[in-house]
């Protein structure tokens, strides 16, 4: 952007901004397309598992703690809708506007991680975590019921996996509408370059996206658990 | 953007480009350590990817050494087995994940790709210096896991002995791996971002040069395939480390299903080797034919066909590993199915080289030579494809003979055509003619030495991957132990007079083999921002028949004509003093 002659935001190799532009929407959108990908293996990996042992995953589903679940998933809707206004106000040349819904953001998806503390601490308080100090209670009640506990723990591998996997990109998220606040903040993105904030909202609809994939797999297979045994 | 500030320097002046006394490129703008290490010009960065690469083959490279050199006694002539089978991990992990995968893409694709399609850099300069630094910090681990002690799995890494028996540093190694591929996907991502988005006016996707369309695919393997071995990866550390995992059967889980998930990556990774090398075949044999290419639009779209293809044929690999019948039955077709654009691009390399106007320089001796031992490479592919004959070879020196002949003898010959083709572009001078040939024919010629008489042994049902073997099988294994060091000999030889012609070496014109492309419209070592002006696309890629560039400019004199000594002097190109011919060696 330093030699540039027409617009401070535009990087010297592009002939002009609308191909800076789109070249960052596709870049993010293939990078997207990875991040499924990346995904998408481990999904694979949990449905050959769910297919083979329904009921173990279903039992184990139905110990993880579905309200912290569920309020952890307006927290993402909620910023899902916050960082679309963040885009509005940054087309709109509102700065203020823009730093307040940038917060927002932050400040929600912070609270995600939060609640997903809170969640890790009860489940190691209750010792659903898989390896040797596996809950007994939990181990003994499977056997009762005729299912084989180490299928129990291989869903909690995947639990742990799939939302720890999760959560590094929400803190990943976090660090990148950091990053935004302080561009803004320092004025960086003026009304022209507004692709930044749609760059890191597309990435941040990605991360709530799997989460919506997640919440179902994981905590709601067990929801109605009780009602069929 | 303060990064392209100071690596402009002072000596840039204020004025631009155009005036200045002595020519700016991109070698001589800055010179400081500093300015290389903190670029974001993608022809510094493909010039680290060679630096780095370089090394990681020599390493690779003492590593086959050492495995050959053990196979010259049926038991074992220096290696304890344990040692041996850290030898093989190495070489493979090392070859593989941090030669043969960045080579071309890192290298040349960084290097060529703004400069073929008239673009001032790649579309994220920032991006590409940051997968340099991810692929350092990815080998750096890799390199440590081997220097410490070594990985004793073997390069595929299955587990349940990756992820709970062995006692080697399977960890550090793992992540080096994971880290490196990050750099592939950020690679991927930019070269695709940039052949869609930059191209120069004029440049369409009929008119692009088929090395871009070749790695253009290879992008699209990269981003696409990658993911899922990492987040395969993941798993696996996960299980080292912390004993959760999912491979484990001891609580139910399927050690297939990792063969699977690599295998879904490691089956089209073969296809990010070999693809570029394709490319750049195509470039090299229709200049030194001077004949438009045969059918580029069937050249270009088997591209695409390879890449979609080797998506869908991963579990050849798993035909004795316990999947079910109908499923070996479809993977044995779909991989025979993969013949099919392979068959496409060398019938068309055929065609193009008949009744060309041949010139053996160095680049094209190697792709000859690709042409035939990629096509050794492929049709014994087919008979690892065919479901029965495969359970006989399975596992045997003849998969290893086979991949050899596709990845060293496509790939590694490419690479080597690539950079003697490109080098007199990248550096501004000329390597000796001589020795560049003598060099060629030995990498072929060892080459054959060394993997023809694996092909045998496996066939008589040598194992891969075992220190001792038969009497029986000792004089082909001797046999490919000496066809090796003078495949050694083949690679030393590039590594001395290619640095040396960088001091001793003549200095070149804008397009010293008479090429097409529009990289060679630029000054060679090319300027700081590639061209003077954007340049206008006005035709095809290869229109040598009528001896134009792409930009409609008449091409200079072929480089044939130096075969006839008045012409030794005569310039070669607009730009550059030309100065007597120096021999660099001999």
């Amino acid at each position: 952007m330093s030699a540039s002659t027409h617009s401070p935001v535009l990087k010297h190799h592009f002939e002009d901004l609308g191909q800076q532009h789109a070249c960052e929407r596709l870049g993010i959108w293939m990078f997207l397309a990875t991040e499924i990908l990346f995904f998408g293996g481990i999904f694979g990996a949990y449905t050959v598992y769910r297919l083979w042992y329904p009921h173990e995953f279903v039992f184990a589903s139905s110990h993880l703690n579905r309200l912290f679940a569920t309020i952890n998933t307006v927290f993402l809707i909620t910023s899902s809708l916050t960082i679309t206004l963040a885009i509005r106000s940054a087309k709109l040349g509102d700065r203020a506007a823009l730093i307040r819904y940038l917060l927002i953001t932050a400040a929600l998806a912070t609270a995600f991680m939060v609640v997903k503390g809170f969640e890790y601490a009860e489940d190691f308080h209750e010792h659903l975590v898989p390896g040797p100090s596996f809950s007994h209670e939990i181990e003994k009640e499977a056997v009762d019921k005729g299912l084989d506990p180490g299928k129990v723990q291989l869903f909690l591998c995947f639990y742990y996996i799939m939302t720890g996997i999760h959560g590094i990109h929400i803190i990943v998220g976090i660090g990148c509408i950091l990053w935004l606040v302080w561009e803004a903040w320092r004025g960086t993105i003026p009304p022209e370059n507004y692709s930044t904030v749609e760059v890191v909202s597309l990435y941040w609809h990605l991360v709530d996206a799997i989460w919506l994939f997640l919440m179902p797999l994981l905590y709601l297979a067990g929801a109605g658990y009780g009602a069929h045994h | 953007m303060s990064i392209a500030v100071t690596h402009r320097g002072p000596a840039a002046a204020p004025v631009p480009p155009e005036p200045a006394p002595a020519p700016v490129n991109y070698l001589n703008v800055s010179h400081t350590i500093w300015s290389w290490l903190f670029t974001v010009d993608h022809k510094r960065i493909g010039l680290l990817y060679l630096g780095s690469i370089s090394v990681f083959f020599v390493i690779g490279g003492i590593f086959a050494a050492l495995v050959r050199t053990n196979l010259l006694m049926p038991n074992g002539a220096f290696l304890s087995e344990d040692a041996y089978n850290r030898a093989f991990t190495a070489h493979g992990v090392m070859m593989l994940f941090f030669f043969l995968i960045p080579a071309v893409p890192g290298v040349m694709g960084n290097f060529f790709i703004p400069l073929m399609i008239g673009a001032k850099d790649l579309a994220f300069p920032k991006l590409n210096i940051a997968s340099w630094y991810v692929f350092m910090i990815g080998a750096t681990f890799s390199g440590w896991a081997v220097l410490v002690g070594g990985i004793d799995t073997g390069w595929t890494l299955y587990p349940p002995y990756s992820s709970r028996a062995s006692q080697s540093n399977v960890l550090p190694g793992v992540m080096g791996v994971f880290i490196s591929g990050f750099s592939s996907i950020m690679t991927g991502l930019n070269i695709m971002v940039t052949v869609h988005k930059m191209r120069a006016p004029g440049m369409t996707w009929g008119r692009l040069p088929l090395f871009v369309w070749s790695l253009y695919a290879t992008s699209l393997i990269q981003l696409l395939a990658t993911p899922v071995v990492a987040v395969t990866l993941v798993l696996l550390m996960v299980e080292r480390a912390a004993g959760i995992g999912i491979f484990d059967p001891s609580i139910g889980g399927d050690p297939i299903l990792f063969q699977h998930l690599f295998w879904f990556y490691s089956h089209p990774a073969v296809y990010i080797m070999i693809l570029p090398g394709m490319g750049v075949v195509s470039e090299v044999l229709t200049c030194f034919s001077r004949k438009n290419i045969f059918g580029y639009h069937a050249v270009a779209w088997s591209s695409m066909g390879i890449a979609v293809v080797g998506f869908l044929l991963w579990a050849h690999h798993m035909f004795v590993a316990g999947i079910s019948f109908y499923a070996a039955l479809l993977f044995s077709l779909l991989s025979m199915l993969v013949a099919v654009p392979s068959a496409i691009k060398v019938f068309n390399w055929t065609a193009t080289l008949y009744r060309g106007s041949i010139t053996f320089h160095a680049p094209m001796l190697l792709s000859l030579g690709f042409l035939v031992l990629f096509t050794v490479g492929g049709l014994t592919g087919l008979f690892l494809a065919t479901l029965g004959t495969d359970i006989h070879l399975h596992d045997t020196y003849f998969v290893v003979a086979h991949f050899h002949f596709v990845m060293v003898g496509g790939m590694v010959i490419a690479y080597m055509a690539a950079v003697h083709f490109w080098w007199p572009k990248m550096t501004g001078r000329m390597y000796s003619d001589w020795w560049s040939r003598v060099a060629s024919v030995i990498m072929i010629v060892g080459f054959f030495l060394t993997f023809v008489p694996q092909f045998i042994m496996g066939y008589h049902g040598m194992p891969r991957r075992y220190p001792n073997y038969p009497q029986e099988f000792q004089i082909l294994n001797v046999m490919s132990t000496a066809g090796s060091s003078v495949l050694g000999l083949g690679y030393l030889l590039p590594g001395i007079y290619l640095p040396l012609s960088l001091f001793f070496g003549k200095k070149v014109g804008a397009n010293p083999w008479s090429a097409t492309g529009l990289e060679w419209t630029t000054p060679s070592p090319p300027t700081v921002h590639n061209f003077e002006v954007t340049p206008i696309v006005v035709c095809g890629p290869y229109e040598y028949a009528i001896g134009v560039d792409q930009m409609g400019r008449g091409l200079p004199e072929p480089p044939g004509a130096q075969d006839d000594p008045s012409h030794r002097d005569g310039s070669t190109g607009p730009s550059g003093p030309m100065k007597k011919e120096t021999e660099v060696v001999g």
